[in-house]
């Protein structure tokens, strides 16, 4: 389901933002508007967000990227086009509207934190209620509620300045929670904190989004942050978007040099997972087949090892060429006996760098099974190598390239 | 060669205006003038009822409250010895003076510092005025006060409130401006209303500001009314301005110290007011 619809979204700054416009539609770049004093915060910006999605906008500095997610709760104004929350434009909003959105839809968490340094940590977290007018019990109660999903039960009447920079962005995080609103606005939420806490905040949102399911915007200027939270990623340049995909996607197929040049520092282990190395299953046995009738399919493809599997392709275990000889010289009728039920498998979403782990003690193909253990591919060690050696190839090809254009 | 362009006849268009005010409004200012002293020579006559001593514990433990210990003490034997002075009862008038002028200061400051603060219309008007009651030299406030208010501590106090209006306003509008831009969009992106935005989040975090303005209010308060004197204030500076008048010297310097300690204790214990607003919570 749709929860937000954002189309033609537009936004000027400056003395005369009608001529901006009109210099956006007479096709004017960015720095020909900036002669005339106005500038261009985002153009023509259009995409959808889903329920209980997060959605990561990334760019650098001055890509618009902020000045797009503060129209999302009208901080900012936008000078053009439709944000549809629930399928009402907000742009059309009066102030009485505009409030009660920012109350009960909509909360933010903000770079800086920005907590009130006058109020106790209680007291941050309860700002949102205490605006809606909600009595100081419940408040307390649900800021309290809020404090202790965010890990800081027992810091309540503490100040902010007594925390520590990760700390009180948890704060801040729980102010945002306590008003229980659908969609979360994250502006660059985690960049202002030290790498190692960075980590952990990622890990905590993205554990907190599996339970909460809100809808977040996330927005950021660190790919791999993007890479590591986002279920989509919209990658923005000079107010506009240049690609819209999940990780996989921007990162296997960007759009153009601009979004190239971002991904090429990305190390490719963390991003890649098995579905995008997989290959096709080759020859499977099953657990009735007698033991020379598998030998037979395992001479066709020359491997040492089998994947056994039911009718309906539910993975039941592998079976291993030197056993599978022995039980044909020892005249069993079955292979039943000799199938590896412990043999490892792995979920299609498993990242690279567990798989190249794991081959390092398992030195047979590895099933890659969804969540009924339906066998769905499997990963190899050359075409782990292989996918590594390619993502290098179109590195080496975008320096040649960059380089030549110099 | 000596040009022959008429003088601007600045002082008589002053002297003209006043006197038509003076002759039109003066029933009103005159009306407020007996209330303001009244109310004045109430709360005179309530400080000198009570007892001295009892009076100086009161204000030692005030000091105690807002500043602690050490300027308790000071206070406590600031007012000992001003009681020994035998001035007593001209301190005990000139802090009432400064009382007075500074609530009605701040009664005025406060909301204009807000208003200039939020509207930047207001401030363009506001700020000039402020610069021209603050340059002007104090001295000259007295002299239409008396045909306003009349001789004595209301007119004193008029002018008192005009020369020491300005921090209080400035000061407010500053510390209200000088909440940070984020903590601003922070309250609005919960939905705060303007009202909401003002009283939950600007006013708290402009307090200490704030606090200075009127630190500086009731010094400036003082000082001028010291120089009330001139026109029958009374009080400390009434102490002075007969020392000037009889070539006492030791008398003005008895009076001069005196106006010293009552400003080192106003000065220190208002000082640590809204600083220390923050008691609770453990790290």
């Amino acid at each position: 389901m749709q929860k937000i619809k954002i189309e033609h979204l537009t936004k000027v700054f400056g003395p005369r933002p009608e001529q901006a416009l009109r210099m956006l539609d007479e096709g004017a770049s960015n720095a020909q508007i900036r002669k005339t004093g106005n500038a261009v915060g985002i153009a023509d910006v259009s995409f959808e967000v889903e329920q209980g999605e997060l959605l990561v906008i990334m760019g650098l500095s001055g890509s618009g990227k902020s000045t797009l997610l503060r129209c999302l709760n009208r901080l900012n104004p936008s000078s053009r086009g439709s944000i549809c929350i629930d399928g009402d434009d907000i742009t059309r909003f009066d102030r009485e509207h505009l409030l009660e959105l920012r109350r009960r839809k909509i909360s933010m968490v903000f770079q800086h934190f920005a907590l009130f340094p006058r109020r106790s940590v209680a007291d941050n977290a309860a700002y949102g209620l205490e605006i809606q007018g909600v009595d100081p019990a419940a408040r307390r109660q649900s800021a309290v509620e809020a404090l202790e999903l965010v890990g800081l039960k027992g810091w309540e009447d503490s100040f902010p300045d007594q925390l520590s920079g990760g700390m009180q962005q948890r704060v801040g995080l729980a102010r945002a929670l306590a008003v229980k609103s659908d969609i979360l606005l994250m502006d660059e939420a985690f960049s202002a904190l030290d790498p190692l806490i960075r980590r952990d905040m990622q890990q905590e949102l993205a554990s907190l989004q599996r339970r909460m399911k809100k809808t977040i915007v996330f927005i950021t200027h660190d790919l791999d942050e993007a890479l590591q939270l986002g279920d989509r990623i919209v990658l923005m340049k000079d107010g506009r978007v240049v690609q819209i995909g999940t990780p996989e996607n921007i990162l296997n197929h960007p759009a153009d040099d601009y979004v190239k040049r971002f991904v090429e520092n990305v190390d490719m282990s963390r991003v890649l997972t098995a579905r995008s190395v997989m290959g096709r299953a080759p020859e499977v046995a099953f657990p009735q087949d007698g033991p020379r009738t598998v030998l037979r399919k395992m001479t066709e493809s020359s491997d040492t090892s089998i994947l056994v599997v039911e009718r309906d392709r539910t993975l039941v275990g592998m079976a291993m060429l030197d056993e599978l000889a022995k039980a044909v010289k020892d005249g069993r009728q079955s292979i039943d006996e000799l199938i590896q039920r412990d043999a490892p498998a792995i979920g299609p979403d498993t990242p690279l760098t567990e798989i190249i782990n794991l081959m390092a003690t398992w030195p047979y193909r590895l099933p890659v099974v969804d969540e009924h253990r339906k066998l769905l591919g499997v990963v190899t060690r050359p075409q782990v190598i292989d996918a590594l050696a390619q993502n290098s190839t179109t590195d080496a090809a975008a320096e040649q390239a960059r380089n030549a254009a110099v | 060669m000596i040009l022959d362009i008429p003088k601007f006849p600045l002082a008589h268009i002053t002297d003209v205006a006043l006197d038509w005010l003076t002759r039109n409004f003066s029933w009103l200012t005159q009306a407020l003038s007996h209330i303001t002293s009244v109310l004045i020579n109430a709360i005179v006559a309530g400080l000198l009822f009570l007892p001295p001593w009892l009076l100086i514990l009161i204000v030692a433990g005030i000091a105690w409250r807002a500043a602690g210990r050490r300027v308790a003490i000071f206070s406590a034997l600031g007012l000992l010895f001003l009681w020994n002075l035998r001035l007593w009862e001209p301190t005990v008038q000139t802090f009432t003076l400064v009382l007075i002028s500074t609530l009605i200061a701040v009664a005025i400051g406060l909301p204009l510092g807000i208003a200039a603060a939020l509207s930047k219309r207001t401030s363009k008007v506001v700020m000039p005025i402020l610069d021209f009651m603050q340059t002007m030299p104090a001295f000259v406030y007295l002299i239409p006060a008396i045909p306003f208010f009349g001789l004595g501590a209301v007119s004193a106090s008029v002018a008192t409130v005009i020369f020491a209006t300005p921090p209080t306003i400035r000061l407010t509008a500053l510390g209200i401006r000088q909440v940070p831009a984020d903590l601003i969009e922070a309250a609005d992106a919960f939905g705060s209303t303007r009202r909401q935005k003002l009283f939950k989040v600007q006013l708290p975090m402009a307090v200490p500001t704030i606090m200075a303005g009127v630190n500086q209010t009731i010094m400036l308060a003082l000082s001028m009314v010291v120089i009330a004197a001139m026109i029958g204030a009374g009080g400390l500076g009434g102490e002075v301005w007969q020392a000037i008048q009889r070539l006492e010297p030791g008398k003005g310097f008895q009076a001069g110290l005196a106006i010293v300690i009552l400003a080192m204790i106003l000065d220190r214990v208002t000082q640590n007011i809204g600083r220390g607003s923050r008691k609770s919570g453990n790290p």
